[in-house]
């Protein structure tokens, strides 16, 4: 057990904090969330200037014109640009985390010259139609059908939850190719073009007010044969695939800035007083040591990875309680700002303005909802740990 | 960064594991239980010469070659690893006092040794495991730092009987004697390191609990099929693990990081975490195996409940919640917060 750097991983986590202080300054702030063409030129922008100083696609094979880091190359980068309070990942999320990785392990060499280089300099933006409104937890439920017509597939269905889709290049989709086969394997896995005739977006407004995720409508849309990642009716393993670039570093970034924001309402306590409820503060304590324990459990997890097993005690049991913390971070929030819990940032104090009232923590405690839910629900990972971690045989199957 | 444990590491997990096993598997465990209170078998510790010559209490002592007192000079991240698989086996008796005592005090093979600070007031009686099989009594005090060795026989003091069966327990009545310096020895590391130690116990008692739970669910049989299968029992075991790993891992990184010099401001706070969590794992763990077991989990010879009554009495030793969590919220300093934008940005 060693959870130093070793000289490679000091020389990389070096690097990388000069690099970001060199750069950091001249990067602008964030756009307002509302505007979302000027935010996927703030996080394109950011995408850039990583290609540039050769630090796109850090945990990418090399083949597939990344870095070819290992997995605790890549923990570093993502601890260190979370750190320093660097741009998020953003409209890239989909194409760098997801897309790309799916074309890079089973695209073609064509399909991979085509996608790949516009990902990593940050051209283009991707989004991802997989969830629908009748297929949620349940994503083998999913019901977009693509009938093949000659080069093309004709598309027709709807998709929900599709984050940056106003904004968004390429889509990637799941289909259904095979009406008759069993669910899981009647799939195929397809590039979208957004900007096809017979897409529809329409924005979806979430409980914060704000439009985070649309709805996607396709009627009759044309999607090239070409554009199939994959084999056909082989979607169902070519979008698994994608989960083993992960490599157990999935939310590593948000750990770090759980414990920076952690260490910010400690402050807040200390300054208005809260931090004197000792049953508030221990709870902050309390938290903490969850935080902690989380990021070790990365580490972990990432070691795992590394030697090529599989990731620690399972990225599930990471993901139930991380989600929960994070919700619980945003509780106590408001249990420090007391009333002040229940006004928004109105644009007229700023983000930093009046200690409490004003501040954005109502607007992440709302965010913060969403934790619990999406990437899979605590109740499928609790599905997941129980069935494929310990065991537990399939309900219903005795 | 490799977090995984290296061979050696787990040969000495594996082998102490296959010992355990052994030598105190449900049978003797049972032995135990129905021989304590019994008045024959008191001060009998068992199992502690064949701990003591496999070298549990001296793990960390330094390596003296020719000299009989010599350790095995490892550091605490094998000792943790060590005391993970002695929790597991739910083996009694005061494992953490006297691995200090061994490591610090020169205390000989095969001896027993406790530790007691100071109670403040409103926090119950001060309270002795095995105090007559003890040959002797750290006394840290944590406030000035010092560390004073006592005569157990010093002590007036009756006993009690204790809720676990295997904890028998002494009250100490009046003050306790001031007893005799323990020059080079830090009370607060002391006190830290009892704390990781006693932490590691409820990790391997936590993870024992999981174990057992799931075992029986598999097996259980209601309304035609394992009660494993359905999901309201799948959730409390899943939630059993999830409060488990995390605990483990802190408990681990924290040895690491004491073998490694992290800071003792740092270090203490680690610490604390790692005490808290893996005390919750194994409450919390313990209570929800015993539901898991349904009526059985309420009777006598289940074993179940000497699950629970061990991670209680873990969880009273050194740090409790409330001070570990006063620690952990000291740890949040106000300073180099760095940027305040962008946390707890979400994606889908």
């Amino acid at each position: 057990m060693d959870l130093q750097d070793t000289p490679a991983e000091a020389e990389f986590r070096r690097g990388l904090r000069d690099w970001l202080g060199k750069v950091l300054p001249d990067v602008p702030s964030p756009p307002d969330p509302l505007d979302w063409p000027a935010r996927r030129v703030h996080d394109t922008a950011w995408q850039r200037r990583l290609y540039d100083a050769g630090y796109a696609g850090v945990h990418w094979p090399r083949e597939a014109g990344g870095q070819g880091a290992t997995p605790a190359e890549y923990l570093i980068f993502l601890e260190e640009t979370e750190r320093a309070g660097a741009p998020y990942v953003g409209a890239n999320f989909v194409g760098l985390l997801h897309a790309g990785p799916t074309i890079a392990a089973e695209g073609t060499p064509e399909q991979r010259r085509r996608w790949l280089p516009g990902i990593l300099s940050g051209a283009e933006v991707w989004c991802q139609g997989f969830s629908e409104p009748g297929a949620g937890s349940d994503l083998a439920a999913l019901r977009t059908r693509a009938v093949r017509d000659g080069d093309d597939y004709v598309v027709t269905g709807s998709k929900l939850w599709t984050s940056h889709a106003e904004v968004a290049d390429w889509c990637e989709l799941l289909v259904r190719t095979d009406a008759t086969a069993p669910r899981h394997r009647g799939i195929s896995w397809l590039v979208l073009p957004m900007d096809a005739p017979g897409v529809t977006v329409r924005p979806l407004r979430t409980l914060i007010g704000t439009t985070e995720f649309a709805e996607l409508f396709l009627d009759e849309v044309r999607v090239p044969v070409a554009n199939r990642v994959g084999a056909e009716n082989d979607g169902w393993r070519v979008t698994m695939v994608t989960l083993s670039f992960e490599r157990g570093t999935a939310f590593a970034g948000e750990v770090v800035a759980c414990r920076r924001a952690l260490a910010e309402l400690a402050g807040l306590a200390r300054r208005n007083g809260a931090w004197e409820d000792s049953g508030l503060r221990r709870s902050l304590g309390v938290l903490s040591a969850r935080f902690g324990a989380l990021w070790r459990l990365v580490q972990w997890n990432v070691s795992e990875a590394q030697g090529g097993g599989v990731p620690g005690p399972g990225a599930s049991v990471f993901k139930l309680c991380f989600s929960e913390a994070r919700q619980e971070l945003y509780d106590l929030a408001a249990a420090v700002l007391g009333s002040g819990a229940l006004v928004l940032a109105d644009g007229a104090d700023g983000a930093d303005g009046a200690d409490g009232a004003g501040d954005d923590w109502t607007a992440q405690r709302l965010q913060g909802l969403s934790y619990t839910i999406a990437a899979g629900t605590s109740q499928i990972q609790r599905n997941i740990v129980a069935q494929r971690v310990l065991g537990l045989p399939k309900p219903g199957r005795a | 960064m490799d977090f995984r444990l290296t061979d050696d590491q787990i040969a000495l997990q594996t082998g102490l594991r296959e010992l355990l096993e052994g030598r105190f598997g449900p049978e003797r465990l049972r032995a135990a239980v129905a021989g304590a209170g019994s008045g024959a078998d008191d001060d009998g510790l068992p199992l502690w010469s064949e701990l003591s010559d496999a070298g549990l209490f001296s793990l960390r002592k330094p390596e003296r070659s020719g000299q009989r007192e010599g350790g095995l000079g490892l550091g605490l991240a094998e000792a943790v690893l060590a005391f993970e698989e002695v929790g597991r086996a739910l083996v009694p008796g005061p494992l953490v006092a006297t691995e200090l005592a061994t490591v610090h005090a020169s205390l000989p093979p095969h001896r027993a040794a406790g530790l007691c600070r100071r109670q403040p007031a409103g926090r119950g009686p001060l309270l002795v495991e095995r105090l007559p099989a003890l040959a002797v009594l750290l006394l840290p005090d944590t406030l000035t730092g010092e560390v004073r060795s006592l005569s157990p026989s010093a002590l007036r003091a009756r006993g009690r009987r204790g809720v676990d069966p295997l904890t028998p327990l002494w009250e100490v009545q009046g003050p306790v004697p001031d007893g005799e310096p323990l020059p080079g020895v830090d009370a607060g590391r002391l006190w830290a390191e009892g704390t990781l130690l006693t932490a590691a116990l409820q990790v391997g008692l936590a993870g024992r609990a999981v174990a057992t739970a799931v075992g029986y669910a598999k097996q259980r049989e209601q309304f035609g099929q394992p009660i494993g299968a359905f999901q309201a029992v799948q959730h409390l075991c899943a939630d059993m693990l999830a409060r488990t790993e995390p605990a483990r891992a802190a408990v681990r990184a924290a040895a690491v990081g004491a073998d490694a010099g992290v800071p003792t401001a740092e270090l203490s706070v680690e610490i604390a975490g790692a005490k808290l969590l893996a005390d919750q794992a194994a409450v919390r763990g313990a209570r929800d195996c015993l539901q898991v077991h349904g009526g059985m989990g309420f009777t006598w010879e289940a074993d179940v409940h000497l699950l629970l009554k061990r991670a209680w009495v873990y969880e009273g030793s050194f740090a409790r919640t409330p001070e570990s969590a006063e620690v952990l919220a000291e740890g949040l300093s106000v300073a180099g917060l760095g940027h305040g934008a962008g946390h707890g940005v979400g994606h889908l």
